[in-house]
């Protein structure tokens, strides 16, 4: 008798916790409203900046993530005509006609935008807000130049040389947005009508192409914890100053730089904006004023290891040590991008892959 | 040669509503959670509204990838299959040193997320990994001499790591439940070991074969991330080809069209297996014939037993081991040293998972992860037995309804993750169900996922109950309830123990619909996982694989307990 007791209790114990984890935590704090963010895993951001905006607005701040930032706009797309969020968050360059298009903004014409170079304001009804940029670059494992002699190349031309035959590994366009990145960036430097000779090259040079991020940089490239084989990597501007700050012991200098020259890097630019049809107007106004302001926009780099908008944000040490700005970043219209994106894509897939 | 059965009560044709009383339920939840999403989802992307235009599709870009998911799923089943059903043989007839941690560990990779189990293979047989630096080192060779990332064979090495713990777990079940009596019989009348193996036991082991394997091929049919992180650019499944068409490409109408093409294969491949399995016969098991298990005679017997054990560990075991001792250790001391590779022991990963040094307002702390991964795992152990209990009951009463809903309840198993997260949030955006208040919607996507798999290992039991035994109880006047509790229920036990071990395994692994899912609030561990390896710096990647040992950790201490349950008629097995 004694086991079937035990077997009952189990069973009510599994019971009891569905009906505690179905209820939703009630909020204590009253009347507080809660405003609702939609946003992309890549998301993060202190504590205690949001508590801040909590404070001064009497307000609950809720985060949905909802994947990567396809998936995330594919939510908030789906789901327009009953918004489960107020204000949402990751939108970039590359998709942002396809966002525009689908109509799931409302405009807002912030007073903090006065803060905010008109390079990254590509929304003339201010439908979508620019919060931070960041490039997609290549890095390179500083170690590896040095000790095999070998020069850092200093433009996309350059990489064709037999000297780096076999060294980058980079992201499928068609599954990581820095391949996607990375792929925009060629076509920006060799035009619509170079681009695949360009990259015919590469793979004649013993280009290595993977699918994700993760693989390449942690498996592929050498100047990762990964030690993989490639010095080379198509990643983040900022991730030479991850790695200074994410280091196993703490270091001075990072282990590896990104490539920066005319267009070797594609500049991203991260939007926001209000779904349309939000009860909560007011306060998804002052949640975007917020966003802009310089308490969040300062806290930004560390957090997402991207950059501010705001040109009166501070930037931490480990960024202005370890992250070089490109002067000429990579750029495509947007509009451009949302015609184009899946032909270069196939295209790409035809001449690298097949 | 046919089979002496007892199955005289199982003539008698039940009434219909029996059975729709026993699919009430199941039939309810399958409709509510799994088909109205489904149904909205593709209702409202075939539509011309979102450009949808079926005449202007491409159709290489569908046959392309279902030539592959079909080529490459039927190719790691077969392989799959090679390994577990020695496997499968080993666990049932003998005893050998490191029996129970063995078949612990093999259960194991069923619950990694890709991305980590891409982690282990690197850090086994990656360009730097434990083996090519040790074939490097003995040979003085310049460059790494194996190949494996980036591969097909890297594709099938991983199904068959993934899934042959299904036909193990499974297979070994049903055939440590057969009569050793029928065996014995079939040697007395002049049977050699092999007739008898050919023309007893694997007949009364088809059902269990057959589920099993139908179980890893829909499994490796819809893979996923095996084949976008392992596999490489060069390969795409149909799941593959709809995460880029839906995530990247935008292009919702087309992965729609991706996954109703999954879905009717699916549905196709569970047809054709109940039309093969439907003429097998079932054999009672009985308390008083157990098939022996025992040490491995000397000699040949030994030495084959011996290589099993040694091929499963190395199989199944290293990938799991070389991540584990990744975890602990600190490549390079010095960053940019290149050439020698400095190594040292380091439990610095570890202790960083309970820091957040930058404050981070999405810090997931791993004892908080840990336990909500358990309480979903419950939760949803607690969902599918029971449903699973009911479907298998209701499949018992040879009723024509069956015929049509079971394929149905397999269908979760074809759908595609990312499909059935869009309609979850088209469908599911009122109180009380809303997946914004309502977190026990991700157990509910779990039980949809491991339905599947406690159906298929309750019900091959609970067929080969000798409806013997229940007439016998009810004759003595047992009442019903007291004939389930004292017949049924501890021949069921331990298919009821691997069933809630698929459940756990599942919930605890599972990410594709967690992601679209789960709640800041409510971090799991493969959440957590997924939030280190994706950020650059040697600590993310140290502390990614600090919280994945974590997570077999906590799988391990999941299934010990699970079998420590005492359930009732459990210690005869």
């Amino acid at each position: 008798m004694k086991k079937t007791i035990l077997f009952l209790s189990l069973m009510l114990i599994a019971g009891i916790l569905a009906a505690c984890a179905g209820q939703t935590p009630t909020d204590s704090a009253g009347d507080a409203r809660t405003l609702t963010v939609m946003t992309h895993d890549s998301f993060a951001i202190s504590e205690d900046v949001i508590a801040q905006f909590e404070s001064e607005n009497n307000a609950t701040v809720e985060f949905i993530r909802s994947g990567d930032t396809g998936a995330a706009l594919n939510k908030a797309i789906l789901s327009k005509d009953n918004p489960l969020a107020d204000v949402f968050y990751g939108v970039d360059n590359t998709f942002l006609t396809r966002a525009l298009d689908a109509e799931i903004f409302e405009s807002y014409a912030s007073p903090a935008l006065v803060q905010v170079p008109a390079e990254f304001q590509l929304d003339a009804d201010n439908r979508i807000l620019p919060i931070d940029y960041g490039d997609v670059c290549i890095n390179y494992d500083k170690a590896y130049f040095e000790e095999n002699g070998l020069t850092v190349p200093t433009s996309l031309e350059e990489l064709i040389q037999p000297e780096y035959a076999g060294l980058l590994a980079v992201e499928n366009p068609a599954t990581s947005s820095p391949g996607l990145a990375f792929l925009m960036a060629t076509i920006a430097e060799f035009g619509e009508d170079g681009y695949l000779d360009y990259w015919q090259q590469l793979v004649d040079n013993g280009l290595v192409v993977v699918n994700d991020w993760e693989t390449a940089y942690y498996t592929n490239f050498s100047g990762s914890s990964g030690q993989g084989p490639q010095p080379m990597v198509v990643s983040y501007g900022s991730s030479p100053a991850a790695e200074v700050v994410y280091a196993e012991s703490p270091i001075e200098e990072a282990p590896t730089a990104s490539i920066i020259g005319e267009n070797t890097c594609f500049r991203q630019i991260e939007f926001a904006g209000i779904l349309a049809g939000t009860p909560n107007r007011d306060l998804a106004e002052k949640f975007l004023d917020f966003m802009l302001s310089p308490a969040f926009q300062e806290d930004i780099p560390l957090q997402m290891f991207v950059f501010p908008v705001n040109r009166e944000a501070q930037l931490p040490a480990a960024f202005t040590d370890n992250v070089d700005i490109p002067e000429h970043p990579a750029t495509l219209a947007p509009d451009l991008i949302n015609a184009n994106r899946e032909a270069w894509i196939n295209a790409w897939t035809e001449t690298v892959l097949q | 040669m046919s089979l002496p059965t007892a199955r005289f009560g199982g003539r008698i044709k039940q009434p219909t509503w029996r059975a729709a009383l026993f699919w009430l339920l199941p039939a309810a939840f399958l409709g509510y959670f799994f088909y109205q999403p489904l149904l909205s989802i593709f209702n409202l992307l075939i539509s011309p509204e979102w450009g949808f235009d079926l005449s202007a599709l491409d159709w290489s870009q569908v046959w392309q990838p279902l030539r592959f998911t079909v080529f490459q799923a039927t190719l790691s089943t077969l392989l799959t299959l090679a390994i577990g059903l020695p496997g499968a043989w080993l666990f049932t007839h003998f005893t050998f040193p490191g029996k129970k941690t063995l078949k612990l560990l093999s259960t194991l990779p069923f619950i990694l997320p890709t991305v980590v189990v891409a982690a282990g293979f690197n850090a086994l047989l990656g360009p730097r990994g434990w083996v090519n630096l040790g074939l490097m080192a003995l040979f003085d060779l310049e460059t790494p001499p194996i190949q494996f990332l980036n591969t097909f064979g890297a594709i099938l090495t991983a199904h068959v790591f993934y899934n042959t713990t299904i036909i193990i777990r499974v297979v070994s079940n049903a055939w440590s439940r057969q009569n050793a009596r029928l065996q014995q019989a079939a040697q007395v009348l002049g049977a050699s070991p092999w007739r008898t193996f050919r023309e007893v036991t694997l007949p009364l082991l088809r059902p269990a074969i057959l589920s099993a394997t139908l179980l890893v091929f829909l499994f490796n049919f819809t893979s996923f991330g095996v084949i976008l992180m392992l596999g490489g650019p060069q390969f795409a499944t149909l799941e593959v080809e709809i995460y880029i068409q839906a995530m990247h490409l935008l292009n919702l109408p087309l992965a729609a069209v991706l996954s109703i093409l999954q879905l009717i294969c699916t549905l196709g491949i569970t047809i054709a297996h109940n039309q093969l399995s439907r003429k097998d016969v079932l054999a009672a098991s009985s308390r008083a014939q157990e098939l022996p298990v025992r040490k491995p005679k000397r000699g040949f017997q030994t030495v084959i037993v011996a290589l099993l054990v040694v091929a499963l560990f190395t199989l199944l075991v290293s990938p799991l081991a070389a991540l584990t001792l990744r975890s602990v250790v600190k490549l390079d001391a010095n960053r940019g040293e290149r050439g020698e590779i400095a190594r040292g022991f380091t439990l610095q990963y570890y202790q960083a998972l309970w820091e957040n040094p930058r404050n981070s307002l999405f810090y997931v702390p791993p004892i908080e992860a840990a336990r909500n991964s358990l309480i979903f795992a419950l939760i949803t152990i607690a969902i599918a037995v029971s449903l699973g209990l009911l479907v298998a009951y209701a499949q018992k009463q040879r009723s024509p309804l069956n015929h049509v809903l079971d394929p149905l309840t397999m269908l979760p198993l074809g759908a595609s993750a990312i499909t059935l997260g869009l309609g979850f949030i088209i469908v599911f955006n009122q109180p009380p169900f809303s997946t914004l208040s309502f977190p026990i919607l991700l157990p509910i996507a779990h039980s949809l996922i491991a339905l599947p798999f406690v159906v298929r290992t309750l019900g091959p039991a609970l067929q080969g109950i000798p409806p013997s035994l229940r007439n016998a109880a009810r004759v003595l006047g047992a009442r019903p309830f007291r004939v389930w509790w004292e017949v049924d229920l501890p021949l069921l036990a331990p298919s009821l123990l691997v069933s809630m071990i698929f459940a756990l395994t599942i919930s605890l692994g599972e990410f594709g619909a967690t992601s679209f899912l789960t709640r800041p609030q409510y971090p799991t561990l493969p959440v957590a996982i997924y939030r280190y390896i994706s950020q650059p710096g040697a600590l993310n990647y140290g502390q990614a694989l600090a919280m994945s040992t974590l997570l077999m950790l906590v799988c391990a201490a999941g299934i010990f307990l699970i079998e420590r349950l005492r359930l009732p008629g459990k210690e005869i097995f």
